[in-house]
């Protein structure tokens, strides 16, 4: 059990990716699988974050006026929040570039099913042999 | 420290830049300084082959002042320096070769943006090529995913928009796990650049600690990578993209996208993971199988299709697996057959996509079997271009394809058990299949037209032999697509050299 709760936060992480990407291959609704690309890209930054903290530590910020007496020991690892300042770059322009995508879509089949759009294109195919 | 090794920053930065600087220019000068640009790279990288040929070691170059194991680093070696000519000069070429339909397919708005996303896509593949730090790799990773949806969904008509939706959503489900991959690595090890994480990985796996995350990440990685490389059961999204996208995208996609992120896998387990380690683990078989199965899946299918560019597209199934055949059987025979095959299966179905937009321009437009009748007649160069790539892909001596299947079987006779006779089934299955449906394509387009020519035909051949007149572009892109695959073929041991001699470097 003192696993468990030591580890919470990644077990956390864990589950929320699966809800992710469960969303992102299973929902319908496009903006829905929006929103399930960015659960589980949180997801990841929650797990990465996790990993970066160290209990009882400070942020890793030296400031020249304490160079001569650095009283705390203990800092938390700068790279993790550098990796998810990163990412939630990254996935904020993923996002932007699949609404706009969402929108065009929008208006060219007037709906915001992946499947009916499929099966629009696939009517349209089959009038084109004919 | 010579000069010619800063060619692996240079061509990144210079791309980057270029991208950026297209976006204000007028598009007669955006378009003449994209191709200036890929050009330059595609000289500067043959700079760095030269280097490495003359007996240069491989290095990595530090970016920016911080070192190892803080800072961020590049590392070039023979076969990424090769790899990167590769890229270059197809980029180059697929541009010239589509450009005509860049012309119509994309609005006169949006075609500085087009290559504002081709010089982002080659500087992300470049970066794949090059870069020593696994974080580096996933932010590239997602430029590359988002500039290879771009130039699809540039022609934005309603296939594309579709097409790109899914490849995109594909995309980001390989990417997601890609990324958490490289997390449980970092947490696991606490590196981020290549070489450190190696000894970590090494280091615990002789201590027996760790063992699960560890076979986790190499399992995420590959299922990752694979869906973005398209091998068999993930490669649902791969024949909308590639056939309904323009021309260059089209080449560009099927010829260069599919394999960075395949040479990103190898990187991955041979220098982050470890060659020794990656054997031990069931990842190389799945990859064997899944290989295997896209070779005969991608041809099968290919064989019931009725449209020119979705046919090129299922061929690129059955040609990726090919690769992964190679991966798969693990050793290092195994991944030179496998590059042998990156180098040779880029050229080639570039130089088919190229020819195909021009068969559709020789047919009104049309890419359905039934219109393009002939087609070869009325624009030979492509009529051309699909015979030396029949020859190729079927796999004839003197041609790329033929050294390809030569070396893949010569590696699968040195590893015992079922993967050596499962895979040379798979070659000679796959091979019979290519060669049917390839050869069908060849009658179809050289056939002569059964009825008379009406009036209609007659004034599309006018209006084809006008409009040809203008496209010397295209002639030469064709012309020089057809002198590239000869090479390969004929020359084929100094690639087998520089390939195996990279591989050396590599590990």
């Amino acid at each position: 059990m003192s696993v468990f709760f030591a580890n919470l936060p990644e077990y956390a992480a864990m589950i929320l990716f699966g809800i992710g990407l469960s969303n992102l291959m299973l929902a319908k609704n496009l903006v829905k699988k929006i929103i399930g690309l960015n659960i589980m890209d949180t997801s990841v930054y929650l797990f990465l974050a996790a990993k970066g903290y160290v209990e009882n530590s400070v942020a890793p910020i030296v400031s020249a006026s304490d160079l001569g007496h650095i009283e705390h020991t203990l800092y938390t690892n700068p790279v993790p929040a550098g990796l998810v300042l990163t990412g939630i770059v990254v996935s904020v322009s993923v996002t932007a570039v699949l609404l706009s995508l969402i929108v065009r879509l929008n208006e060219e089949f007037h709906t915001l099913d992946i499947d009916e759009i499929i099966h629009i294109l696939r009517k349209r195919d089959r009038e084109d042999l004919k | 420290m010579s000069l010619v090794q800063n060619v692996p920053a240079f061509s990144i930065l210079l791309l980057m830049l270029c991208g950026i600087v297209c976006l204000v220019l007028p598009r007669r000068a955006a378009r003449h300084l994209a191709d200036c640009a890929i050009a330059l790279v595609a000289a500067a990288s043959v700079a760095l082959l030269v280097y490495f040929l003359q007996g240069g070691a491989a290095y990595t170059y530090s970016m920016g002042e911080i070192g190892a194991p803080f800072g961020n680093e590049l590392r070039a070696g023979m076969l990424e320096a090769a790899v990167a000519t590769l890229f270059s000069i197809v980029t180059l070429l697929s541009l010239m070769g589509g450009r005509a339909h860049l012309r119509s397919d994309i609005g006169r708005l949006k075609v500085n943006l087009y290559y504002i996303s081709t010089l982002f896509l080659l500087c992300s593949m470049l970066a794949l090529v090059y870069t020593n730090d696994i974080f580096t790799a996933y932010v590239f990773v997602e430029i590359n995913t988002i500039t290879a949806c771009g130039i699809v969904m540039s022609k934005e008509d309603g296939y594309t928009l579709a097409a790109s939706m899914r490849y995109f959503i594909m995309s980001l489900i390989g990417s997601g796990l890609f990324l958490i991959s490289i997390c449980i690595l970092y947490a696991v090890t606490g590196h981020l650049l290549m070489s450190n994480i190696q000894e970590a990985v090494a280091q615990l796996y002789a201590q027996g600690e760790y063992r699960a995350p560890l076979q986790v990440a190499i399992a995420l990685m590959g299922v990752g990578l694979s869906l973005k490389s398209a091998l068999w059961p993930f490669s649902s999204w791969l024949p909308d993209a590639h056939s309904s996208a323009s021309a260059s995208s089209s080449a560009m996609l099927s010829g260069l996208v599919l394999k960075s992120f395949i040479f990103l896998m190898i990187k991955i387990f041979y220098r982050v993971i470890g060659a020794g380690i990656v054997r031990t683990h069931a990842v190389l078989d799945l990859l064997l199988v899944f290989g295997i199965l896209g070779m005969v899946m991608g041809s099968v299918n290919a064989l019931f299709e009725r449209d020119i560019k979705r046919l090129l597209a299922y061929s690129s199934v059955g040609q990726i697996g090919y690769i992964f055949c190679g991966v798969g059987l693990g050793t290092p025979a195994g991944v030179a057959a496998a590059m042998v095959q990156v180098a040779v299966h880029a050229t080639t179905k570039a130089m088919l996509f190229c020819a195909a937009g021009g068969l559709m321009d020789a047919s009104g437009g049309s890419k359905k079997f039934r219109d393009i009748e002939g087609a070869g007649r009325r624009d030979p160069y492509a009529g051309v271009a699909f015979i030396v790539g029949t020859l190729s892909m079927i796999g004839i001596p003197f041609f790329g394809g033929f050294i390809t299947k030569l070396s893949l079987v010569q590696a699968a006779v040195t590893v015992g058990g079922w993967r050596n006779l499962l895979s040379i089934l798979a070659i000679i299955v796959s091979t019979i299949l290519t060669a049917i449906y390839y050869i069908n394509v060849l009658a179809i387009i050289f056939r002569a037209p059964e009825t008379a020519p009406t009036k209609a035909s007659e004034k599309l051949k006018e209006e084809w032999k006008k409009q040809v007149r203008l496209d010397t572009e295209y002639e030469v892109a064709i012309v020089l697509f057809i002198l590239l695959n000869l090479a390969i073929g004929l020359r084929s041991d100094q690639l087998m050299q520089i390939i195996t001699t990279g591989l050396s470097m590599f590990g």
